[in-house]
């Protein structure tokens, strides 16, 4: 099962984990969920179509990460798992 | 029914707030008499006899004062008897509850305790207020309000314990000497005055002393227990000036904008708190008066050390103090003529003649958040949570010349900067400036301070442009839509209500 | 023309999206020295995207790569360079990696068809440096010279000290080299963040060797570092007292002539001129 990670739980950043999946299965987990977790989710959503990947689960640990931060976090993530250089 | 910021507040007998200065203006002050003891025999074994003795019953309103801050034991000792007696519906009206009166979240839940009168709370008791466990409305009030509802006997107080750590047999007492010695008591005085019935409790029972702040002719009972606080959480009020190079960039420009705005000047006075960027904010001040060979006329508040740092530099003449923060205070406080004791009524009751915070030019605070019409919350979080309190925060608004709230514009995502605050504790018509790290915003009511800026360094942008600053790098935040069960009322100082609170969505 | 420079990690999200804020000259984002070899890959990412989506307006951006030695240089360079930054500040540099990296960076411009000359700051930071200082300092797009005293105590098996009497001579090196081919000597950072009145020593004393910025490695150095770097408001007259006269001089027809008792010819109007231009952009 491949599986990566990027990131950190530090203020102003995220962990995300991303596995291997036979589907979508986006999990937010975020000190600011109510404010933005529609928009944190919206980030890893366009990321993922961009990469045109449409089966992967990714899970975010946010703490408080601006978009650019968890959309670098995620792509670190995927190329770690598909063990590319970035 | 709506007040005159458009919030709304409960009917129930409430007094709609209709402006910062109007009621004051409108108004005579209130003072029901003074009641002096007339007890001879004091020393009473224990807080339990007295509950026999006085009698304390069903429905009465107990008072306490909150010097001993974290470390305070008096609180939880009284609370203990009120589970032992199984009391109901008792009120308890301390100026400040924190973490360490957890107990008390027992007794609420239980309806022991259904009502609360207090000026600042945070931790578990303040979480399960803000979960609605609370059975009547809770009431905050602000340090310069409550001795106004006291002495008006719109607060009611039955019995009045008061933490004292050096008393004699007749009630004479002071917070200078002993092993949990906490310097200025001047949130105790209102109470001293005009509760029904006083309790000294202490833990350092003196034949005689030398200096008295609790005047025994109005104490009815004296009791001495082993400890009346942990003198670690009780010094330990002051932390140290912020290393962190956003605050400290915040802390420089707002001692630059003060400059800027000709208030660095011969006479001046100061108040600020005793959090990191605070003091920050105080050593760029002290740096700029020395500079420029500056004597000040007071600085006040809670005083830190790094406050009588400042007056032993020669920078104020006088210190007015409402309560210590740490030891070096304490024991300035004790030997230095020039540091004053200040009771909260003289601190910030409106209806005062002079108070302190009306001869106070600056102020610099502290915001959970801020609108576009300059209202301050310093009372909840954006959930709602209650996580503090005006303290002195709208008394020293209203009174200082020159009021300036020092905050991050946005902190882990979050901007401080809304459209309207969760929670209204100062309005926005006595806030005349906003320093973030990203620009500073004075209210637009300030047209003089508007042209003392005009050709200055700093960067001056409009409150809309700073929350558009905010959104643009964070993203606009969802509103939290708070339940409709109303909680509380934050009073304002006229004893009108600003606003309300209500329950925690969810948990 | 800069006096401050700033270090950021590139890896910290809270570092990065703060540093605008500072009044520092230039930012240097740094994927080397502060980035642990595990998360080379994470910094580069993140910086990218931190850069697409922040402008810094006046700001220079400088980045700092890996050696292009290792095995990030050139990773660093492919995904770095973009019209978002202004300049490649590169490690341990030799006249060879700059040969060489001047090369590289003419075949990214071209392919991504940027609109600037990605400038260079080469660091001195070995004893092989040093003695090549005039290859590295008229190499192609260097701009000014860094002294990375730190590295290169360790280079020269010598003890850092406060003084800094062993890296006297690389100061006075650094900067012969760079005034002679018209670049800025930077110097090296002042590695005790908490001391302000050490900072403001090391700062002047490097000033009065002839350089004229210096690096940065905490926020709260960087008004010191403005401040020393900053031509004085006495300078600034003098500087526009000069520049009067000479005006003066040349309605008159006359060719040589005196301020304040002193003769004034070429070196000295063109000091003169670049003062200006720098209390200008200072706001002095």
């Amino acid at each position: 099962m491949k599986i990566a990670a990027a990131g950190s739980l530090e203020s102003n950043d995220c962990y995300i984990t991303v596995k291997e999946s036979n589907d979508l299965q986006i999990e937010i987990n975020s000190i600011v969920f109510d404010q933005f977790g529609n928009q944190i989710r919206k980030v890893i959503h366009d990321t993922l179509e961009e990469l045109q990947i449409t089966k992967i689960y990714v899970q975010c640990n946010d703490k408080g990460a601006l978009d650019y931060t968890i959309k670098a976090r995620l792509l670190t993530a995927i190329a770690r798992m598909r063990g590319i250089h970035a | 029914m709506k007040n005159s910021l458009n919030r709304t507040i409960p009917n129930n007998g409430f007094l709609p707030y209709m402006g910062a200065f109007e009621r004051i203006k409108a108004n005579q002050r209130l003072c029901i008499p003074e009641v002096v003891s007339t007890n001879v025999d004091k020393l009473r074994q224990s807080i339990d006899v007295l509950f026999d003795e006085i009698p304390i019953v069903n429905g009465m309103t107990l008072s306490f004062h909150h010097h001993l801050r974290n470390g305070d034991y008096v609180l939880n000792m009284v609370t203990e008897v009120i589970k032992k007696r199984n009391l109901k519906n008792i009120t308890i009206a301390p100026s400040a509850i924190f973490p360490i009166h957890a107990p008390l979240v027992e007794l609420i839940e239980k309806e022991n305790i259904t009502k609360i009168y207090t000026n600042y709370m945070n931790g578990p008791v303040a979480d399960a207020v803000s979960k609605g466990k609370l059975k009547e409305l809770l009431v905050m009030d602000s340090h310069g309000g409550r001795p106004r509802a006291i002495e008006s006997g719109e607060l009611s107080i039955d019995v009045a314990f008061i933490a004292v750590p050096a008393s004699d047999a007749f009630g004479n007492g002071n917070g200078i000497y002993g092993k949990s010695a906490c310097g200025a008591l001047g949130y105790a005085i209102a109470d001293v005055k005009y509760a029904k019935n006083k309790i000294v409790i202490t833990d350092y029972l003196v034949d005689k002393l030398d200096y008295i702040e609790i005047d025994g002719k109005y104490i009815d009972y004296v009791v001495k227990v082993d400890t009346i606080g942990d003198a670690k959480g009780i010094i330990s009020g002051t932390t140290k000036p912020t290393k962190d190079p956003v605050q400290l960039k915040i802390a420089k420009d707002t001692a630059k904008l003060i400059e800027d705005l000709g208030y660095i000047k011969d006479g001046m006075s100061f108040q600020t708190g005793a959090g990191g960027t605070s003091l920050a904010v105080a050593e760029e001040m002290k740096k700029r008066m020395l500079n420029k060979h500056i004597k000040g006329s007071f600085a006040s508040g809670g005083i830190t050390s790094f406050l009588v740092e400042m007056q032993h530099l020669g920078l104020f003449e006088r210190l007015y103090d409402v309560q210590c923060f740490d030891l070096e205070a304490v024991e300035s406080y004790k030997s230095n003529p020039n540091h004053i004791p200040m009771n909260s009524s003289k601190y910030g009751n409106p209806y005062e003649v002079d108070p302190i915070v009306n001869q106070l030019d600056i102020v610099i605070l502290g915001a959970t958040e801020i609108d576009t019409s300059f209202n301050v919350n310093v009372t909840t979080d954006s959930h709602g949570r209650i996580i503090g309190g005006s303290g002195g925060h709208s008394d020293t608004a209203a009174g200082a010349k020159l009021t300036v709230i020092t905050t991050n514009l946005i902190k882990s995502r979050m901007p401080i900067i809304k459209r309207n605050v969760t929670t209204i504790t100062t309005p926005g018509e006595t806030v005349d400036c906003v320093v973030t790290e990203r620009g500073i915003a004075i209210n637009p009511k300030r047209v003089d301070l508007l042209e003392k800026v005009k050709n200055t360094s700093l960067n001056i942008v409009t409150i809309d442009e700073l929350l558009e600053i905010a959104h643009n790098i964070t993203g606009v935040p969802n509103d939290i839509k708070s339940s409709d069960n109303m909680i509380g009322v934050i009073k304002y100082r006229d004893g009108s209500v600003i606003d309300t609170l209500y329950q925690m969505k969810g948990d | 023309m800069r006096r401050s420079l700033l270090f950021i990690p590139s890896n910290s999200p809270a570092m990065l999206q703060n540093a605008d804020i500072f009044a520092a000259d230039a930012i240097i984002f740094d994927l080397e020295d502060a980035v642990a070899i595990t998360e080379k890959d994470a910094a580069r990412i993140l910086l990218d995207q931190y850069l697409n989506k922040f402008s810094l307006n006046q700001t220079e951006v400088i980045i700092r790569i890996n050696s292009i030695d290792s095995e990030f240089g050139f990773d660093d360079l492919n995904k770095i360079v973009s019209d978002q930054i202004d300049t490649i500040m590169l490690p341990k540099a030799s006249k060879e990696d700059l040969y060489i990296l001047n090369e590289y960076l003419t075949k990214i411009e071209l392919n991504k068809l940027l609109n600037k000359k990605i400038q260079v700051i080469p660091i001195i930071e070995l004893a092989s440096s040093i003695i090549n200082l005039k290859e590295i300092a008229s190499a192609p797009r260097v701009n000014g010279l860094l002294l990375g005293a730190e590295d290169l105590s360790t280079d020269l098996e010598v003890v850092r000290t406060e003084q800094g009497i062993e890296i006297q001579y690389a100061r006075s090196v650094v900067v012969m080299y760079a005034k002679a081919f018209k670049i800025d000597a930077i110097d090296t950072p002042y590695i005790n963040t908490k001391d302000e009145v050490g900072l403001v020593k090391d700062a002047q004393f490097a000033s009065s060797l002839g350089m004229n910025a210096k690096a940065c490695i905490h926020p709260n150095q960087i008004e010191v570092v403005n401040t020393v770097f900053s031509p004085s408001l006495k300078d600034v007259d003098h500087a526009k007292k000069v520049m009067m006269a000479y005006e003066q001089a040349q309605k008159e027809g006359k060719g040589a002539f005196s301020v304040d008792g002193k003769m004034v010819d070429k070196p000295i109007i063109e000091r003169a001129k670049l003062l200006i231009k720098k209390a200008e952009k200072w706001g002095v």
